[in-house]
Formats: structure tokens, C-alpha cells, sequence
């Protein structure tokens, strides 16, 4: 088995052990360090596909941005459980019934199209490269990130900005009502 | 006698080597000294002499200082989180640490190997990527602040874990967008790749001095220095994140701090100061190398003074006016030096 393979299954391991960590432990600090454990693994799998700027991208915006902004609520909040307080209240039957639901469309999906995907797909990463080198940009992740983004999927990329804006705008409006309150 | 090595051992018999020089440069050279130029500093400031008295000019204080630490009683207060209170202190210094591998140091060294001579580049990892990987290591070394308040169990640590964390993401923005000119400039995120355009043309801080200004106070505010440690801030949170730290603990937060100091230290010197290059000297063979080197530390350490001087001469603001000065002023400044450069390079056709 070549180092890569073995790099991937080992981290692929700790990834979905810090998802597992995530919803075992009682104490939420502790369940967002696991996420941040699990985003770390993703990274490096980044890496050893070779995708080294969406490695890069994944620690910068998901474990150094958005889990600091978790733990900065989680900690404001504070939540310390007591040891043997109940912490389903009445939702275990729901979210047993969703979790089976999204392992059946996320298994489906995995068994069905991944490896139909996967097979037709195989090359088509190294061909793509190649394109954008052909087509005079110098080799490199950024590079192919960036020509495919603003190229190809440009207008995915304008509707998930505007997506997230609208959210943005959201979110300060409803603070903003609650800081009036307080004024 | 000959030795013969395959090329991928020799490779990686290099990166060893490189590691271990960079470290014992930054960990056994400059971060103890660093304990004794801070005192020193802030005497010469404070118009008294400062630690003179262990070994020649004092020289000799870290020890003493370090000692003395490590024979201090270690407090573990009740009802701390046992592991995140032991692991906070080694989150803060790893990042630093890890930092040097894509800061190149020097400009490069002939080595003869098997009969031919290869000039071998005097930097750990050149990754395509260079200074997004740094980013991402200063955004994880906030973990270590923020775990430390939170595992404490104390009102006052907690409280400057909340600070440095919200801190921290403020600042991170306007030091991004103030870090993407130089990128743009350069046409590349390696760091030797900016380094060399620096040497071929202008160092940055000419042509981008708006972006340095943004750049260097988002990396007081990022390494927790005076006049941005709030996170400690001894008038208001008794010492903040580390108030429960004591002995060894607490002077592995002291060395994390200065690891970073030096880090960014490194870091303003590769981005807007020419890293190891001086205008107009080529720097080839082994004792260029070796010359290129020196170049690079004596910048760095001209940058570790600032840090001092400003630490021993400002003080320290309220925390409405860091975010008011992060979110309203160098944010704004920052995407308004980004929009000039790429309107500047776009316009020169390049």
C-alpha cells in the first residue's frame, strides 16, 4: 500500500472519530473540539489529494473562522450539564426516525451514483489541469481554483454569495432588534 | 570515503537538517534571549538598567528566569478541565513553531552530491501555497488562548478567552485583504516566489505602505501584544486567559508569545521588507547563502525590537475602540489598498 493510501485511511479514521466524539460527548466545548478535530483530518485529506488550497481554505475558514465564532457562543452561554441530567427530552424517537432517513438517502446515494461518478470521472481531474495550463495559466491550485470559480461557476458562485448576504443581512436585523430593546 | 544515499533519503536527510536549524535558531537562540532583550528593553525605555547582574550584561537572566519557574509550586485549581488546562499551553506554542517551515530564511546553498552540485534552496517546504498556510496556523492559535480561559473555571480567564477569540477573528479579515496585495504583486502565494519579485524589483513596503500599516497592527492585535492584550489585561481580569496558570505552565504561555512574536516577525519581513534580499546584491554561492541568512535575521530582529519598543511605550486600549479601530477603520482601509493594488496590476497589464 502506497504512503498516500495509508495517509488517507488513517486521517478518513480520525475524521469520523471526531464525528462520533461530536455527538458522544456531553459537554459542548467538548463536542466543538471534536468538529474542529474532525475539520483538521478533512484538511489533511485535502492535502493528500493533492488540493493543497482547499486544505489551506478548510483550516482557515472552517477550524480558524467558524468553530472560534462556536466556541465563542458556546462559551458566552455556558452551558455546564449535571452528570445523569436527561439531554433528549422527548426528541429521541424524532431523531432516531431522521437519522435512519439520512443514512437511507446518504447511503443510497453513496452505493448508487459515487461509484458511477467515480468511474466516469477517474481522469477527469488530471485532464482538467492540464486545460487550464493549456489555456496559458501557470500550474497551481490557486490558479485552477480561481479559472474554474470565476469561469465555469461563476453564477453558482454569485447565487451562494447573495444566499449568504441575505443571511448576513438577517442575522443583524434580528440582532439589532434585540439591541433596541435593551437601549 | 564516499557515502552513497537514494534521492528521496537525501531529501529528506536536508528537510531534517533544515528543521533543526530553523528551530535551534528560533527555540534555543533567540527565544530565551528574547526574555532578557524584553527586560533590558524596557529598562533602556524606562531609563534604568534592567537585569545586569546574571552573567556579562545579563545575558544569562532567561536562565535564571526559567529556573526559577520550573521550581515554582504547580497550582492545578479544582474543578478545571484537566486535559484542555493542560493542552492550552501547547496549542499556543505549536502553531508558531510549525510557522517557519514555508518562511524562507535564506536565498540557497550549493551542496556537491553524487558528483554533481545542486543549489539547495534555504527554505523547509515550498509550498504552492505558501502564506494561506500560514494564515490558517495563526488562526489555530487562538485555540490555545480561548481553551485555557475556558478550562480555568474562572470568570476572569474566561472572560479573556472570550475577548481573544472575538479579537482575534477581527483582526484576521484586515490582515488577509492588507496580505493579498502583496500576492497580487507577486503573482504567486509562495513566499520564495514574493521574496525574489521583492529582490528583482522594490521591497513592498514602498509601493505598499497602506498594506504594511494594516498589516503590521493586525499582527500586534493577532499575537496579543500591547497596546491589543486585552485578552490579559491586568487592570481589569487580574492576568486574563492565564490568571490560573502557574510555574511550567504558565512559561510555556510566556514562550508561546514570544514564538509568535518571532513568527510574525519572520513573516513582515518575507512580506514587505525583501525577506533574506538586500536591492542590489546578488547573493549566490556558499557564503552568499550563509550572508543571505544573516540579512534575514538581522531584519527579523529589527522587527522583534519594534515589538518591544511598542510594548514598553504604548498603552493599552479599551476594548470598544479595538473593534471600533479593527472593524471601521482597517477593515475598510484594507479592501481599499487590495481594490488599488489589483486596479494598479491590472492597468500595467501584467
Amino acid at each position: 500500500m502506497d504512503v498516500s493510501l495509508a495517509l488517507f485511511w488513517a486521517f478518513a479514521a480520525v475524521a469520523v472519530a471526531g464525528a462520533v466524539g461530536v455527538i458522544v460527548m456531553r459537554q459542548p466545548v467538548h463536542s466543538a473540539l471534536f468538529l474542529l478535530l474532525t475539520f483538521l483530518a478533512v484538511a489533511v485529506l485535502f492535502v493528500v489529494a493533492h488540493a493543497e488550497f482547499v486544505a489551506a481554505v478548510q483550516v482557515l475558514v472552517y477550524a480558524g473562522g467558524i468553530m472560534v465564532l462556536f466556541l465563542y457562543t458556546i462559551m458566552l452561554v455556558n452551558v455546564r450539564r449535571q452528570a445523569g441530567e436527561p439531554y433528549l427530552h422527548r426528541q429521541a424517537g424524532v431523531a432516531l426516525g431522521v437519522g435512519l432517513l439520512l443514512l437511507a438517502v446518504v447511503g443510497g446515494v453513496v452505493l448508487g451514483d459515487a461509484r458511477r461518478l467515480a468511474d466516469a470521472h477517474a481522469a477527469a481531474p488530471a485532464a482538467r489541469l492540464t486545460e487550464v495550463v493549456g489555456s496559458g495559466v501557470a500550474a497551481g491550485n490557486s490558479q485552477a481554483v480561481g479559472w474554474l470559480l470565476y469561469r465555469e461557476y461563476l453564477l453558482p458562485f454569485e447565487i451562494a454569495s447573495v444566499l449568504l448576504l441575505v443571511a448576513m443581512i438577517g442575522a443583524v436585523v434580528l440582532g439589532k432588534r434585540t439591541m433596541e430593546k435593551f437601549d | 570515503m564516499t557515502l552513497t544515499l537514494s534521492e528521496p533519503l537525501f531529501n529528506a536527510l536536508l528537510a531534517v537538517v533544515k528543521i533543526l536549524f530553523v528551530w535551534a535558531m528560533t527555540l534555543a537562540a533567540l527565544l530565551p534571549n528574547l526574555i532578557w532583550a524584553e527586560r533590558r528593553v524596557s529598562g533602556l525605555i524606562q531609563d534604568r538598567p534592567g537585569p545586569n547582574r546574571v552573567g556579562p550584561l545579563g545575558l544569562f537572566q532567561a536562565v535564571a528566569d526559567v529556573l526559577k519557574l520550573m521550581m515554582k509550586e504547580d497550582v492545578v485549581p479544582l474543578y478545571v478541565d484537566k486535559v484542555l488546562f493542560t493542552l492550552a499551553p501547547l496549542i499556543t506554542l505549536t502553531p508558531a513553531l510549525v510557522t517557519f517551515a514555508v518562511i524562507p530564511f535564506g536565498s540557497s546553498i550549493p551542496i556537491t552530491w553524487n558528483g554533481a552540485v545542486r543549489d539547495v534552496p534555504l527554505v523547509i517546504a515550498d509550498v504552492n501555497v505558501g502564506i494561506l498556510y500560514i494564515f490558517a496556523l495563526t488562526s489555530l492559535a487562538v485555540y490555545g488562548i480561548v481553551l485555557a480561559g475556558w478550562s480555568s473555571n474562572d470568570k476572569y480567564s474566561l472572560l479573556g478567552g472570550v475577548r481573544a477569540s472575538a479579537q482575534i477573528i477581527s483582526y484576521e479579515l484586515a490582515m488577509g485583504f492588507s496580505a493579498a496585495g502583496v500576492f497580487i504583486a507577486a503573482g504567486s502565494l509562495r513566499l520564495p516566489a514574493v521574496v525574489e519579485w521583492q529582490h528583482a524589483h522594490l521591497w513592498n513596503v514602498v509601493p505598499q505602505f497602506l498594506g504594511f500599516v494594516v498589516f503590521a497592527v493586525a499582527i500586534f492585535a493577532e499575537t496579543n501584544r500591547i497596546p491589543f492584550d486585552l485578552s490579559e489585561a491586568e487592570a481589569e481580569l487580574v492576568a486574563g486567559y492565564h490568571t490560573e496558570y502557574s510555574s511550567f505552565r504558565f512559561a510555556m504561555f510566556f514562550m508561546g508569545e514570544y514564538a509568535n512574536l518571532i513568527a510574525a516577525s519572520a513573516v513582515v519581513t518575507t512580506l514587505y521588507f525583501g525577506g533574506w534580499s538586500l536591492p542590489g546584491v546578488a547573493f549566490t554561492g556558499l557564503w552568499g547563502g550563509l550572508a543571505s541568512i544573516a540579512v534575514f535575521a538581522v531584519k527579523t530582529a529589527a522587527f522583534i525590537f519594534l515589538f518591544l519598543w511598542v510594548r514598553w511605550t504604548l498603552p493599552r486600549f479599551r476594548y470598544d475602540q479595538l473593534m471600533e479601530l479593527g472593524w471601521k477603520v482597517f477593515l475598510p482601509l484594507s479592501f481599499f489598498h487590495l481594490i488599488a493594488v489589483a486596479a494598479f496590476v491590472a492597468a500595467s497589464g501584467r
